[in-house]
């Protein structure tokens, strides 16, 4: 069953869209409280701060620090919200989200905008490429990459429900809203945006506009693709990657993040336990980005629709060849 | 606990409690009995007499906090948490054991009493000041202790954290050195220089007290001194001695994380039952 999409008219961040909804979640739910390190401004919780300011924790520019101090707050009932950029939230407090958070499996959900390459012009010391593979190496952690705003207003809204520790990337810039108002999320479940038979894209974050472009070119030349939105990277959702395995025979993974570790890494695992087909993974080939504008990253990259469809092929014909 | 010390018993506690750590950790076969003799005294202070925590209601809200951020000092931690009555004595004699309550470093998963993970050095001290943010914010009764290595202050983290919590006026919030002098691989002061330690912590806004962190009274007495509200979050450098109680063990790099053996256990125990009470 595929999902209603949105007309494709509006752009919007999910940083923006993620301020909001936490904004909007706190007023509902008091145990909620943000975090972030010099950030309130780029992370969109500056509107979060002026409501709540009893509510709001400035750590300054120590993210060793604000991860231990969310562990403490959740120890007294707090659900703390962590924001940084995904460079520095993992990157540079990752022993604490390990040893405070993840090991005793505290209810702290950390939230970082500018991941992947997409951050653009700061380069590859801003560019956090490798953050989904870590965090998904700790046990009793969730990992989602939302696909646009709505979904990410929907992640935060089940996060709280949720209890335990959750990693969530965002990005800096404006990115297609795909999907309408209606849209549900759940923690683990992958749901299909498009049907096909031929072959099956699992996309997050970003790569899910991608990937929806892709499939449409595919579709001229008669190939259907499914397109799966694996938005919790950690759960699985793998009974929708058995499922596509065993339906389409072909898996292509498409990701804003090295191909190692990543969604890429997470399908392959899966697959080749389970129903082994072939899989061709889009994404950052074991390399660090550069300055440069998001769309010109993305097409030096091969972060791109085309991209994904070339490996669609690819796919397709490693299928044939069986 | 009562708000007179009676200093001779808590001397005794600590004494008993000295021989039971070395009697776990030889048992254990590894483990770091140096580091848990020099905190015994302070953990005895803290459990037998200052501390407002009830062991039938480990997750009452109200509760004081300990944090335990040198998380290798544990077994002193579990001794006293034991004595006091927060679980079965019988598990003691499975430290280290798979399967058991009582791990190598301190897991708040397993363990009641235990209100943070720690293990990783410089760290679970940033998460005593979140329990601190959240008792100010919150207008609750409840104080919060850290307890920290001297060689652990090498973290930069450490230092982060202080700048926050004086920052934030946490003065519902005690932090512990225990300054013995002596990290896994030789004397503060050779690796890293540490002093003047306590004039670091008042440079990061803190209020310092220096005290010998085997002087019960004095124990007792800075920990007393520490509660009354000053805007200020508070540090006692307690001077220490690794090992401390035992002769041979004293000062000696080399039982930072060794076990005692058989032999070295028993002259260690006939150590302790023939030393007065107290200066252990």
């Amino acid at each position: 069953m595929a999902i209603r999409l949105a007309d494709g008219s509006r752009n919007r961040a999910t940083r923006d869209a993620y301020g909001e909804a936490l904004l909007q979640a706190a007023r509902r739910e008091p145990r909620i409280v943000a975090l972030t390190g010099d950030l309130r401004d780029s992370t969109r919780l500056e509107a979060f701060a002026g409501a709540f300011p009893d509510r709001f924790v400035e750590c300054g520019i120590a993210e060793q620090n604000m991860a231990g101090i969310a562990a403490g707050l959740a120890t007294c009932g707090k659900i703390p919200f962590v924001s940084s950029f995904a460079a520095f939230a993992p990157g540079r407090c990752y022993d604490q989200i390990r040893v405070l958070i993840a090991q005793p499996r505290l209810n702290v959900k950390l939230v970082s905008t500018h991941g992947g390459l997409t951050v653009g012009e700061d380069g590859m010391s801003a560019q956090a490429v490798e953050d989904l593979a870590m965090m998904r190496a700790l046990a009793n952690m969730t990992v989602i990459v939302p696909a646009d705003a709505t979904e990410t207003a929907a992640v935060i809204d089940a996060l709280v429900a949720h209890d335990g520790p959750a990693y969530v990337r965002l990005g800096r810039s404006a990115v297609p809203v795909l999907f309408d108002e209606g849209y549900r999320f759940a923690v683990g479940a992958a749901p299909v945006v498009r049907d096909g038979d031929d072959v099956t894209i699992a996309a997050c974050g970003i790569m899910v506009t991608e990937a929806l472009e892709a499939a449409r070119a595919l579709a001229a030349d008669g190939v259907e693709a499914r397109v799966l939105n694996c938005a919790t990277l950690k759960p699985l959702d793998e009974a929708a990657v058995v499922a596509a395995a065993r339906e389409t025979g072909a898996i292509v993974t498409a990701e804003e993040h090295t191909i190692l570790g990543g969604l890429g890494g997470a399908v392959c695992e899966v697959v080749a336990a389970s129903h082994p087909v072939p899989v061709e993974r889009v994404g950052i080939r074991d390399r660090f980005g550069e300055s440069g504008a998001p769309r010109a990253l993305q097409d030096a990259y091969g972060l791109t629709a085309a991209a994904i469809a070339a490996a669609a092929r690819r796919a397709l014909s490693r299928k044939r060849r069986g | 606990m009562g708000q007179t010390p009676d200093v001779p018993a808590l001397e005794a506690r600590a004494r008993e409690f000295r021989k039971t750590i070395l009697r776990m950790i030889t048992q254990a076969g590894s483990g770091h009995p140096g580091g848990s003799l020099s905190a015994i005294d302070i953990l005895t202070a803290l459990y037998f007499h200052h501390l407002r925590v009830d062991p039938a209601r480990p997750q009452w809200p109200d509760r004081d906090r300990f944090v335990l951020s040198k998380g290798h000092g544990c077994p002193a931690w579990y001794v006293v948490l034991a004595a006091r009555g927060y679980f079965d004595p019988s598990h003691l004699w499975t430290l280290r054991r798979i399967g058991s309550p009582l791990q190598g470093h301190p897991d708040m998963t397993r363990t009641p009493g235990v209100d943070m993970s720690t293990g990783s050095l410089g760290m679970g001290f940033s998460a005593a000041i979140g329990m601190a943010l959240a008792g100010k914010r919150d207008g609750r009764p409840y104080r919060v202790y850290a307890m920290l290595g001297d060689g652990e202050c090498q973290e930069g983290a450490v230092w982060e954290a202080a700048m926050f919590a004086a920052h934030q006026g946490l003065d519902n919030l005690t932090a512990i050195v225990d300054r013995n002098g002596l990290q896994q691989t030789g004397r503060t002061e050779e690796r890293v220089r540490l002093d003047p330690l306590a004039e670091k912590w008042r440079a990061f806004g803190w209020e310092a007290q220096e005290i010998d962190g085997h002087d019960m009274a004095a124990i007792v007495g800075a920990l007393g001194r520490a509660r009354a509200g000053t805007g200020r979050p508070e540090v006692i450098v307690a001077h220490t001695v690794k090992g401390k109680g035992v002769s041979f063990v004293e000062g000696v790099v080399g039982f930072h994380g060794k076990a005692l053996t058989q032999d070295e256990l028993a002259r260690a125990l006939a150590e302790l039952d023939g030393a007065p009470a107290g200066r252990g």
